[in-house]
């Protein structure tokens, strides 16, 4: 199989911090890659890079055949992204987020009722369209963000810890609507969690990266396997060790933290 | 091309629209300044000119005020955007940072041209009156390149600003001068050479020059030389402002 994502020594600095350390790896078209790491690893400042919203500070990066440095607008076509931070306009109404949304990405006027009506009765949100997005849940925000990722019809989704504070229903019926478009549309899915019982049940290749570098990766069987462990969890916390994150001075990721905290309240 | 830049003109709109307070809030500080000034300053500006009427003079001054105010507002709005997370939904789409650019600076600058027009329509009541339809479409220019120059302004230093700590400097270190030495309150005569050069560097001084010029016939520069200066500005600034968009990261 082709890959449709393709990633060598792909390297973020920030001042004298390393957030992303020369990694590289391949998604395969049509596959659920499912990222992991603790916090700080390095995930989201991937994505971020995949996404063209950070600029590497060296490497290189190819989705759906496109240089994402070089054919930006091409690789942005290309795929949908839903942040770990909500990244919706909250004084705008749903309906009126997914037009924009519609407009930026050039879907076709004549489609663009049907694909927006569409994507938020996948969601569930259809009824609530006309709503203020200030007066959603967190979950209903949520799922109107992969809604609106849904919309140009990309070949790649990004969720960057799409079901974080979810209750158990919304995170199950979220995750049950991308598996639907992973084995409908073929659409290739590259996720973040820390949820590992999410990864193990819907990964086809996991990566686990920690302080930057990717130090495990292969199928769920292959992983077990190779940590001689019995779950994705055990053998999750034996390459990356049991101490937290955020009290071992792993350089500013408790500042992060809290300024991420403070932007939730915003809200 | 078109409709993206129209997407995002309307969201700015509608984002104007549906904030009562801030439309209603945002005309006391013109309201004050023309009532304030207008009674304070009117008798002394006609016993000194020898008989004009200051709401004459002190009327496009006061609609330029909020004019600048408005427009370097909605320029700065951009550091919310990134702040609440929506900067990188209109980054990640696949267009380019020109079309964001026009489409914002076109947004913040009509948002700035209807407050300009309440403004014009409240010194009405004050008893300032436009000449003819003639003036008042040249003033419309005027008012629209001033609007446009300082949502560009705006935008350029928004840009640079990673949250809105840094917006007392702006406002007390930029805009407060440019507004103060711009002629829109006083006259810009017999004034120390500091302030002198100043106010002849401040671009709002040519703003308020050629306002005041088609809308009262007071005029220093001469109508032509005062809209060349907005132009090449706003076409200056709006260049500078596209550079520096596509270099941030959101
Ligand atoms: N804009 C930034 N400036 C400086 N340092 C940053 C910036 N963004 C991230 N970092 C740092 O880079 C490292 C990786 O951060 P990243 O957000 O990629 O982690 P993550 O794996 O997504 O973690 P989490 O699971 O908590 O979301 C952290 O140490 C973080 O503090
Ligand atoms: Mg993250």
């Amino acid at each position: 199989m082709q890959n449709i994502l393709s990633v060598q020594s792909l390297t973020k600095k920030f001042d004298d911090l390393t957030a992303v350390d020369g990694i590289s790896f391949d998604v395969e078209a049509g596959s659920i890659f499912a990222f992991l790491g603790p916090n700080g690893a390095g995930k989201s400042t991937t994505i971020k890079m995949l996404t063209t919203v950070l600029k590497p500070t060296s490497g290189e990066i190819r989705i759906n055949g496109f240089n994402v440095l070089k054919e930006q607008d091409k690789a942005r076509s290309s795929f949908g992204i839903v942040f770990q931070d909500y990244s919706l306009d909250s004084e705008l109404t749903a309906y009126e987020n997914m037009v924009y949304h519609s407009v930026v990405y050039k879907v076709p006027k004549a489609e663009r009722d049907e694909r927006i009506k569409n994507a938020l009765q996948i969601v569930g949100l259809w009824d609530r369209r006309d709503d203020f997005v200030k007066k959603y849940s967190g979950g209903m925000k949520r799922r109107l963000e992969i809604a609106r990722a849904l919309v140009h019809y990309p070949k790649v989704l990004f969720l960057d810890e799409p079901t974080v504070g979810l209750d158990p229903q919304t995170r199950k019926s979220i995750w049950n609507h991308i598996m639907t478009l992973n084995e409908e549309r073929g659409m290739t899915i590259f996720l973040t969690t820390h949820y590992m019982d999410e990864a193990e049940a819907m990964a086809d290749k996991i990566a686990i990266i920690d302080h930057g570098k990717i130090i495990e990766s292969g199928t769920l069987e292959e992983i077990m396997e190779r940590t001689e462990t019995e779950s994705l969890e055990e053998s999750f916390l034996k390459l990356t060790g049991r101490d937290i994150r955020d009290e071992n001075g792993n350089g500013g990721s408790k500042m992060r933290f809290m300024k991420s905290m403070g932007r939730r309240h915003g809200h | 091309m078109i409709e993206v830049i129209y997407i995002l003109w309307l969201r700015q709109l509608k984002h104007y629209w549906r904030s009562k307070a801030r439309l209603i809030g945002s005309l006391g500080q013109p309201l004050l300044f023309m009532v304030a000034f207008g009674f304070g300053f009117g008798p002394m500006y006609t016993r000194a000119s020898g008989g004009a009427n200051y709401m004459d003079y002190l009327a496009p001054g006061i609609v330029s005020m909020s004019i600048l105010f408005t427009a370097v507002f909605s320029g700065l709005e951009v550091i919310w955007d990134r702040q609440f997370g929506f900067l990188k939904e209109t980054f990640v789409a696949p267009i380019s940072r020109t079309e964001i650019m026009i489409g914002k600076t076109l947004g913040g600058a009509t948002i700035a041209m209807i407050q300009g027009l309440i403004v014009l329509s409240l010194t009405y009541v004050l008893g300032f009156r436009v000449p003819g339809l003639g003036s008042l479409a040249l003033g419309l220019v005027f008012m629209f390149l001033i609007a446009l120059f300082f949502t560009g302004l705006g935008l350029t230093i928004a840009s640079k600003m990673d949250d809105m700590h840094g917006f007392q400097l702006i406002m007390n270190f930029l805009i407060m001068p440019i507004f103060f030495l711009s002629g829109a309150l006083f006259p810009l005569e017999n004034l120390p050479p500091a302030i002198y050069f100043i106010s002849r560097i401040d671009p709002l001084t040519y703003g308020v020059d050629g306002l005041r010029g088609v809308l009262t016939g007071m005029n220093m520069f001469g109508i032509y030389n005062d809209l060349a200066v907005i132009v090449v500005l706003s076409a200056l600034i709006c260049t500078i402002g596209t550079l520096l968009f596509s270099k941030i990261e959101a």
